[in-house]
């Protein structure tokens, strides 16, 4: 399958399931109420984290014009649409500058390159705007590998203990007694370097650390009174994992996943700068960017638009993911009220 | 006690010790709870109350383990039932409430949820109804205005309504036995009242055999029928409640009513029973209690008493009483 229509695919997914979330949760009084606290609290993050979402949609539907003839034609999405169709320059240019930036040619679109072009005379806005995709997709995609993954053994090993214990914390010391960022690279080396593949390395070195905490709450939630309570009530085992400890690990959870996804988009910028990251990463615009600082004059818009986007998205995420904590939180409500 | 609900006979419960040796905690047991009726098993901390409670629920943990006995409940044996016919007994038959209400809650569900899994789990009843009967055993265990704290979170509740959220927890599945594991330490005073009140009142509404587990023998006046007194993992003493509180045999038994304070002689100071009860490991060969029984005659030291039957159904493991009133 061509490359734009699973792109397409999992756009139309990710639409369709937050639409039935959004349905769901419109049912629940309890959800309309925690998420519009949310809002309420941080309405700025929450702002930005939607138009990070919303350029990240636009950059995932992606069409090929009819071309008879010409079958080379690249799919262009509907944020590539957003601009010219041959909206680049030969080379450097500062923002909104009318010439290149050595030689001082006139450019092919003077004076609309917001924020400048790189040394291959790409548009930076619309790079920078195409990074949200990436960005999204190695967070995303990674915890939901990972934290499942670390969900499933750490509630294991803590709670049943013994040769499951063993065994559990066996791999979690040999995995975290690797350098990550050799073993990622390794990892990368042996899969290939797809957008896939990068997220499954990066699962596979970033489930160790919260599977950890998991095994460690689960030690401590399986002896509280609780716990006893519901065994001597006759609950089977499996449902007091599911009913009675891992509603309890909900807020390590959230706080994890938001913690993992602004750690998992920051290695890939990382890995980016050893040559494994993905193609049209902010990770790979900064190594870019890399000699450009030593030029002089130096040229930063390149630099400074990547980082920007990506300091935007990592900082609006935390704020959310802190306020998502806090208001599921039912120790928090008490103070509130 | 020929109608015995629950029949227990010669309960082992034993921990491992030093060198692989097994210390039990619980030591040949007998006890028998009728139906309807409320048996008080009273004593100091550490004396194996609890352990005798867990062993009958068949939860006692690892690596503690039941050696000998039988638990037998309606005439059913539960030593060796299959796991999950065990877990149909707990809840269903035999239902427990614990020391710590502030615990003994989950705290990311409420109140009102955890009434109504408890109602579910031994019976295919439908939402609506279960919330039914969740809020009319709200309204049963005296909890003010039950839809409001129906959906209240645990921590939204005090510490007497929350014993009773599990009061009503334990009552779901209409078990026939409950066993109170010190239902109201934790509480307090005035609210410990009410407790042992609802207690009594639903044990008499119900027909809810109740075996009450606790080292106050204040608890024991307002609620019990019988009295067993445990010491060191040994039943020593066991009769009526008014045959025990009011002319105990035991000297274990004497020592800790002198040790009640008490309202008619105020400022008086508090008798105390020296010394504390021995760990497992460190049982006398002879009377257990020997070491700070202030009869102790010299057969004590030797051998252990026999448990003596006296009139009314009562017994007691003393050499000074069975020397006085031979069998």
């Amino acid at each position: 399958m061509e490359g734009h229509v699973l792109g397409n695919a999992f756009a139309a997914a990710i639409v369709l399931l937050a639409a039935l979330a959004a349905w769901r949760l419109r049912a629940s009084a309890f959800w309309r109420e925690r998420l519009g606290e949310i809002a309420r609290r941080r309405p700025i993050a929450t702002v930005v984290v939607a138009l990070y979402l919303g350029v990240a949609l636009l950059d995932s539907v992606a069409w090929r014009d009819a071309q008879p003839g010409e079958a080379s034609v690249e799919a262009r999405s509907l944020l590539d649409r957003a601009f010219p169709a041959d909206f680049r320059e030969r080379s450097y240019s500062a923002p909104l500058a009318a010439v290149e930036f050595y030689g001082g040619a006139a450019l092919a679109h003077p004076g609309r390159h917001l924020l400048g072009t790189d040394i291959l005379g790409r548009d930076v806005l619309h790079l920078a705007l195409g990074g949200a995709r990436v960005a999204l997709l190695i967070g995303g995609l990674t915890s939901l590998i990972a934290i499942p993954l670390a969900i499933a053994l750490g509630l294991a090993a803590g709670y049943l203990g013994g040769r499951t214990d063993d065994l559990v914390f066996f791999l979690l010391s040999t995995l975290a007694s690797m350098p990550s960022i050799l073993l990622l690279v390794a990892l990368i080396m042996v899969i290939g370097r797809g957008p896939v593949q990068v997220c499954l390395a990066l699962a596979v070195t970033s489930w160790v650390n919260f599977c950890r905490v998991v095994r460690g709450e689960t030690l401590k939630l399986r002896e509280l009174d609780y716990v006893s309570a519901a065994r001597a009530l006759g609950v089977s085992e499996l449902r007091i994992v599911w009913r009675h400890v891992l509603p309890n690990l909900s807020h390590l959870v959230v706080i994890t996943f938001v913690l993992t996804f602004s750690q998992l988009v920051l290695s890939e910028a990382i890995l980016s700068w050893l040559g494994v990251g993905i193609d049209g990463s902010w990770g790979q615009m900064i190594d870019q960017a890399r000699d450009e600082l030593a030029r002089d004059p130096i040229i930063a818009w390149n630099l400074g638009a990547a980082s920007a986007a990506l300091f935007g998205l990592i900082l609006a995420v935390n704020l959310v993911g802190d306020a998502l904590r806090d208001v599921l939180d039912p120790h928090t409500l008490r103070e509130r009220t | 006690m020929s109608e015995a609900l629950l029949h227990v006979e010669g309960l082992l419960t034993s921990f491992p010790g030093a060198r692989g040796a097994r210390l039990p905690v619980v030591d040949r047991v007998d006890l028998a709870v009728a139906r309807g009726e409320a048996l008080a098993l009273v004593g100091e901390s550490g004396c194996g109350k609890s352990m005798t409670a867990l062993s009958i629920v068949g939860l006692v943990p690892k690596p503690g383990r039941i050696d000998a006995g039988s638990i037998r409940m309606r005439g059913r044996e539960l030593r060796g039932l299959p796991v999950t016919a065990m877990r149909r007994v707990r809840g269903a038959e035999i239902a427990m409430i614990f020391q710590e209400p502030a615990t003994s809650l989950n705290p990311v569900q409420t109140a009102g949820a955890q009434v109504v899994e408890a109602i579910t789990l031994h019976e295919r009843v439908a939402r609506g109804e279960a919330r039914r009967r969740a809020l009319a055993l709200f309204e049963q265990v005296g909890i003010p205005d039950p839809p409001v704290r129906f959906g209240a979170y645990p921590h939204q509740l005090s510490g007497g309504l929350k014993q009773r959220v599990m009061i009503a927890i334990a009552l779901a599945a209409r078990p026939q036995l409950l066993i109170a594991d010190e239902p109201t330490t934790a509480l307090d005073v005035t609210i410990q009242a009410q407790i042992l009140e609802l207690l009594a009142g639903l044990a008499r509404e119900t027909g809810t055999a109740i075996l009450l587990i606790t080292h106050d023998l204040g608890v024991v006046n307002q609620l019990a029928d019988r009295v067993a007194v445990m010491y060191a993992g040994r039943i020593v003493e066991e009769g009526t409640r008014a045959a025990v509180l009011a002319a105990p045999r035991h000297p274990y038994t004497h020592g800790l009513l002198r040790s009640m304070p008490s309202l008619a002689q105020p400022g008086e100071r508090l008798a105390e029973i020296p010394g504390v009860v021995p760990a497992p490991d460190a049982w006398p060969p002879g009377c257990r209690f020997e070491g700070r029984c202030a009869i102790a005659l010299a057969v004590c030291r030797a051998r252990e008493p026999e448990r003596t039957r006296l009139d009314g159904g009562a017994a007691v493991r003393c050499h000074a009483v069975a020397g006085e009133s031979p069998q």
